[in-house]
């Protein structure tokens, strides 16, 4: 990557609500960007002064481990004052609605807000009522455009580019926010990506996605470069997509039988949190494959990133005022 | 457009500051030298390799990208909008005498985010600035300890350092 050809794009956006809108040269911008951000985890003093005297907010209607120590991480390694925000302790409970939370955490001086919502448009909808930033950290089955962010991030750093690569997305496609922003980013960096999960799980509509579409691991695995395991969303099924929990892991689970007729230099990613056993064996979530936990590190380079452009994208706007 | 120093004047100018530079480092002293991006960087691997060869030695060589320190990024004004790149320092600073070069010194602002940054890396035994173009009108009480030529330019104009292993041709000019 040259200097001129980072030159050319200057980032405009003040909020990050999915990757569906962005093009190919913003998104391999922004992972780019993410780079610089690497080195401040490496160091034996883990800041930067760059966020220094911004507020941001971690706005999570639903339960978060990664995703929100991760932002807030980033956050403060960034400078950034962080507010953590739950709906159990919150007014929420005494039925406030989600512009009146956010107006009023507005009206204290915020300026990022990082939702996660369970329904979907919910960070866009935020982004019509108040001026601050708005980072989509997942919305209903819509999109989670930071865990996308950090798998393309992660398929980067370990073969370089997604130009031609073959990615299956295994699982509970159709609960899956994490699905769709994949879908996205993936797609829109070159690669080949194939639905693989019973004919329940797939989501309505799937044949106006670009991808492909199959109902049997095995039939695909050899041609995969990268295998993206996502977990039964067992709190939101409703009927009985499928028989039994083993029978959905003996089709659909990864086993180290399974990574052995795989390519050998077969990417194993998941995004958490892993249900050991049901979607992936123990042995191969922490097998020579697996890049689960540098998918989880490159999140805080990648979620800092976000952090600054955003902000960036406000100073640009105000620019053109 | 005027050019000011041309390929022959910039690697003369070189030469002068290696010399410059390596007076102050006895055998034995412990020392890196550091480019900031992206110009400084350029300069920093020349003058790292004629100062190996002038002390017979080798010695670590990194690039920081100050970005993330700069003291303007919420302030719209100015020039394009400032891009992240990666800082590339592989070694311990610890206690070493950090040469840090950039190209033109100016306001002083870089050189002080600069100075920031390597501060956040570890506790170097002291920060001694090196730069092609000392423009004069600092805004900070910054002063470079080497340079290769003062010129006195005013706000309005701006000094251009253009080398060959981004811009196709080593010249400085002032328009």
């Amino acid at each position: 990557m040259t200097e001129t050809d980072q030159e050319k794009l200057t980032w405009t956006h003040k909020h990050l609500l999915g990757l569906k809108d962005l093009t190919r040269r913003e998104i391999e911008f922004l992972l780019d960007t993410a780079r610089g951000f690497e080195e401040i985890s490496t160091r034996s003093i883990k800041k930067a002064p760059t966020l220094r005297g911004k507020v941001v907010v971690n706005l999570f209607f639903e339960d978060s481990t990664r995703t929100r120590t991760s932002f807030t991480l980033a956050a403060n390694r960034l400078s950034a004052d962080v507010v953590e925000f739950t709906k159990k302790s919150s007014s929420v409970s005494k039925g406030e609605t989600l512009i009146d939370t956010a107006r009023n955490l507005e009206a204290m001086g915020i300026d990022i807000v990082v939702i996660r919502h369970n329904a979907g448009g919910a960070a866009k909808l935020l982004s019509r009522h108040i001026n601050a930033c708005i980072i989509n950290a997942g919305d209903g089955y819509n999109e989670h455009p930071t865990q996308a962010l950090l798998d393309v991030y992660t398929i980067r750093q370990v073969r370089g580019s997604l130009e031609g690569l073959k990615i299956g997305i295994v699982g509970d496609i159709a609960h899956s926010r994490v699905a769709r922003s994949n879908i996205w980013a993936m797609t829109k960096l070159g690669a080949e990506v194939t639905l693989i999960g019973p004919p329940t799980l797939m989501p309505a509509k799937v044949n106006e996605l670009p991808v492909r579409v199959s109902y049997s691991l095995d039939a695909v695995i050899q041609e995969l470069d990268v295998i993206n395991m996502l977990r039964i969303q067992f709190e939101r099924l409703g009927g009985n997509p499928f028989p039994s929990v083993r029978e959905y892991s003996h089709f659909f689970g990864l086993t180290v039988e399974r990574v052995a007729r795989a390519k050998p230099d077969l990417v194993v990613m998941h995004p958490g949190p892993i249900n050991r056993g049901v979607e992936i064996e123990s042995e191969v979530a922490d097998g020579a494959n697996s890049v689960i936990l540098r998918q989880v590190a490159n999140g805080l380079a990648v979620r800092m990133a976000v952090l600054f452009l955003v902000s960036q994208g406000v100073a640009e706007q105000s620019k053109e005022r | 457009m005027k050019v000011i120093m041309d390929a022959q004047a910039i690697s003369r100018s070189l030469d002068d500051l290696t010399e410059r530079i390596a007076a102050t480092l006895p055998d034995g002293t412990d020392f890196a030298v550091i480019g900031i991006r992206s110009r400084g960087e350029v300069l920093a691997q020349r003058l790292a390799g004629t100062l190996a060869q002038r002390l017979g030695r080798t010695f670590p060589c990194g690039t920081l990208d100050i970005t993330l320190y700069r003291d303007d990024l919420n302030e719209p004004k100015g020039k394009g909008q400032p891009q992240v790149r990666t800082t590339e320092i592989v070694f311990d600073i610890n206690d070493k005498i950090i040469i840090l070069i950039d190209d033109v010194l100016y306001t002083g602002r870089s050189a002080r985010a600069a100075m920031d940054a390597l501060i956040d890396l570890g506790r170097p035994k002291a920060i001694r600035l090196a730069v092609l173009i000392d423009r004069g009108h600092h805004e900070l009480p910054i002063q470079a300890d080497f340079q290769g030529r003062s010129i006195d330019v005013g706000p309005e104009e701006t000094v251009r350092v253009r080398l060959t292993e981004m811009d196709g041709t080593d010249q400085v000019i002032v328009e």
